[in-house]
């Protein structure tokens, strides 16, 4: 069965919990006995029952009322399996609603129909835009408390798709529910007549499993090279996961920034069927025809292709999650595909905010806040655009031990000068040395 | 890619961000099929090779096939082997047998057991593959980086789990103070004294685990197959805590049908595993303590 993984996100109390908890009672994709337990618990701590409760799996989170993590829920419709994704909505937690929402193919943004556009509506809207999930409804919850008005849900269509278009995020899709009745998530409701767009289960079965097709050319960020010499296998093995389009035995590669060179030898893997050629997000192996020595993080392009962009700096849209604010001139260490530099922050172009929007000439950017930035790496690295290559044109910066902010590639500020270099079999010795005895400061 | 595809690229992928990332790196081996599974899937980005220690936590209380097939596989799959044990609780007759309670029975056997083992305070046992010996270890080094195959799907508090998740020296775990996970960028810098947890399976569900074994003829151990008994396990552990369940699936493909049309459907997979039931969140309990 085909499978997506959506997210549900907004402002903490406008019903997220309750909507998942009912989607998976009304469409039985709860295990057998579970309500009738959760029920049964709420009667005997004599706590009225809610369906959010279903979700709530840890104690500690039971106790504090909000859910602290974004936990993963399985629930079939009749056309695919879906992992829900339920990100929370406290602002404490937004770095767990970002590692929710960074693996989701589409998302449900709720908004409370009484309280209207709150601040974490307009700042997840923000990051669900930069996290390049193009397809979000807008479920508008609680219609019973402003008594199913169509006037009501009007107005907040209009104010939130206002704030959504200063994004460059376009939703046309706008559901009015009232989650805990369960109108209009898997049937149409008499209480809102006035309403004739798709239900909750109906937008989420219209979501697209593959997005916009991405560039065509293959890439293949270098995961690391595999030689299991004490085994008995003298295979030198290129591994990592091919980010786009395809590879097959007799193709010439480049290696960017390196600029080395070769020819596919053979497609490795084990437990199938000879390999001649292998496709898009498949995890392999090559081997090639000539030993050159490269650099965990490259990335592989073939040479009849479109080459990867090779630059230091870059400008960047970005959020950032760390306790300590993003500075100038601190060393920060980037990871972009597989590869990882040590990473400036050169200049700062504007901070927004997710309540009042752009902020200029600000010395640093916060916890919590997104901003467009240069970046200068230490390092020369491989990357695109993410309008062009999503998975090549965003990466994470870390501070200390801890992924600290995320981002995407808007602009790259290329040097000239560079070709294909002739290989030198000094360089390679020395390199293959060093990789030999010092293992991880290849890492 | 159908979806078996797609989870075995994005589990190959972790497992190789996990080896590139850690130089003392561990895998657990329970003898289960979701650790079967992990181990297959470790040739499988490896090419054939296991390039790391395999980590297994002998109760004493296992079912005995269980113990015969790890020590086969091993042999063939040439496994470096660890076998980590609590041989005071066991000299003291601290068990469940003993009298103890199920929980304290587990801290002490499995939760105990596998913290002393991975930071190498406690003994181990290896096996040499090219040799085909067992040798003590004293002092070995910590294991950083452990490889574990739980799944979101089994219960509760495993479904709020990180791909790479840091434990801290005392190897207890904080769900809500977890760093974020973006992509496929996961957190693969840690302060010294912290070890990481890494799932692979998270994604996983039981249902998927048995057509991987079907798809790819995973010699999994026989006890989840209905031996003519009437009877199976669908979930392996203790035999004083783990009980089969009545069954006439006799295969992989028979276990698919069950779980998806059959007597299974709906029906939590760790039905059979008391220490679950005692009181309310108590495998968060011990998941905080280092549990699996």
């Amino acid at each position: 069965m085909e499978r997506m993984n959506i997210v549900i996100t907004g402002h903490v109390d406008h019903g997220k919990s309750t909507l998942i908890g009912r989607l998976l009672a009304d469409t039985h994709s709860l295990p057998q006995g579970k309500l009738e337990s959760v029920k049964a618990m709420c009667a005997k701590n004599a706590r009225p029952f809610e369906y959010a409760f279903l979700l709530d799996a840890l104690a500690d989170e039971q106790k504090q009322g909000i859910t602290i993590d974004s936990a993963r829920v399985f629930f079939n419709s009749k056309q695919r399996e879906y992992i829900i994704i339920d990100a929370p909505g406290h602002i404490e937690f937004l770095k767990n609603m970002i590692s929710g929402a960074s693996r989701a193919e589409a998302a449900l943004l709720l908004i409370d129909a009484k309280e209207g556009v709150a601040e974490n509506s307009k700042r997840h809207g923000m990051l669900l835009s930069m996290l390049g999930i193009k397809q979000v409804a807008i479920v508008v919850n609680k219609m019973d408390l402003v008594d199913f008005s169509e006037a009501s849900f009007e107005t907040l269509k209009a104010e939130y798709t206002e704030y959504l278009a200063t994004l460059g995020v376009k939703s046309d899709v706008f559901i009015p529910i009232a989650a805990r009745d369960g109108v209009n998530l898997i049937a149409h409701s008499e209480l809102t007549p006035w309403y004739k767009g798709p239900t909750v289960l109906e937008i989420l079965d219209n979501f697209k499993v593959t997005q916009n097709p991405e560039i065509a050319d293959f890439r293949m960020p270098l995961q690391d090279v595999y030689k299991f010499t004490a085994d008995g296998d003298d295979r030198r093995i290129y591994a990592g996961t091919i980010t786009n389009g395809e590879i097959s035995i007799g193709d010439d590669v480049v290696f960017y920034p390196s600029l080395k060179h070769s020819t596919v030898a053979s497609i490795e893997s084990f437990n199938t069927s000879v390999k001649s050629n292998a496709k898009v997000a498949e995890a392999i192996g090559f081997t090639l025809q000539t030993q050159i020595y490269v650099k965990n993080g490259e990335v592989v392009a073939k040479a009849s292709q479109k080459p990867p962009h090779v630059a230091h700096r870059f400008e960047a849209n970005i959020f950032w999650l760390g306790a300590k604010a993003l500075q100038k001139n601190k060393a920060y260490k980037i990871k972009i595909g597989s590869a990882k530099s040590t990473v400036y922050l050169e200049s700062i172009k504007r901070v927004i905010d997710g309540d009042t929007l752009d902020k200029a000439n600000e010395p640093e950017v916060a916890r919590h806040e997104a901003a467009s930035v240069v970046f200068r790496s230490h390092d020369a690295l491989a990357m695109e655009y993410f309008s062009e290559n999503q998975k090549l044109g965003r990466f994470v910066i870390v501070d200390g031990y801890d992924i600290a902010g995320g981002g995407i590639v808007t602009d790259i500020f290329e040097e000239s000068g560079q070709d294909i270099l002739p290989e030198e079999s000094f360089e390679d010795e020395l390199f293959m040395l060093l990789r030999k005895h010092f293992p991880h400061r290849f890492n | 890619m159908n979806h078996l595809e797609k989870l075995e690229a994005q589990s190959v992928y972790i497992l190789r961000e996990a080896y590139r990332n850690f130089p003392n790196l561990a895998m657990l081996w329970s003898i289960g099929k979701d650790s079967t599974v992990l181990l297959w899937l470790t040739r499988k980005a490896f090419f054939g090779h296991v390039p790391y220690p395999l980590v297994h936590i002998d109760t004493a209380f296992k079912i005995p096939e269980m113990i015969r097939y790890r020590d086969e596989i091993a042999k063939e799959w040439n496994l470096n082997l660890v076998v980590g044990q609590n041989k005071e609780a066991l000299a003291r007759g601290e068990t469940y047998v003993d009298g103890l309670d199920r929980l304290s029975c587990c801290k002490k056997l499995k939760s105990d057991a596998l913290k002393h083992t991975l930071d190498g305070t406690w003994a181990r046992r290896k096996y040499n593959p090219h040799l085909g010996t067992w040798e003590e270890e004293k002092n070995g080094e910590a294991y950083t980086g452990v490889i574990v195959g739980v799944r979101a799907d089994e219960e509760g508090s495993r479904s709020k789990e990180r791909v790479f998740s840091a434990r801290d020296e005392k190897s207890e775990w904080d769900a809500s103070t977890q760093p974020p996970e973006l992509w496929n960028q996961y957190k693969t810098d840690f302060a010294p004294q912290t070890h990481v947890r890494i799932h692979p399976l998270l994604e996983w569900t039981e249902l998927n685990i048995w057509e991987y074994i079907e798809q790819e003829k995973i010699p999994i151990i026989s006890l989840y197959f209905n031996n003519g008994s009437g009877k199976r396990y669908r979930s392996l552990g203790c035999f004083p805590c783990t009980a089969p369940v009545d069954s006439e699936a006799q295969n992989p493909a028979e276990i698919i049908t069950e779980l998806t049309s059959g007597k299974f459907k709906d029906i939590a997979e760790r039905s059979g595993r008391a220490q679950d039931k005692e009181g309310g969140g108590t495998l968060e309990a011990l998941r905080k303590e280092g549990y699996m």
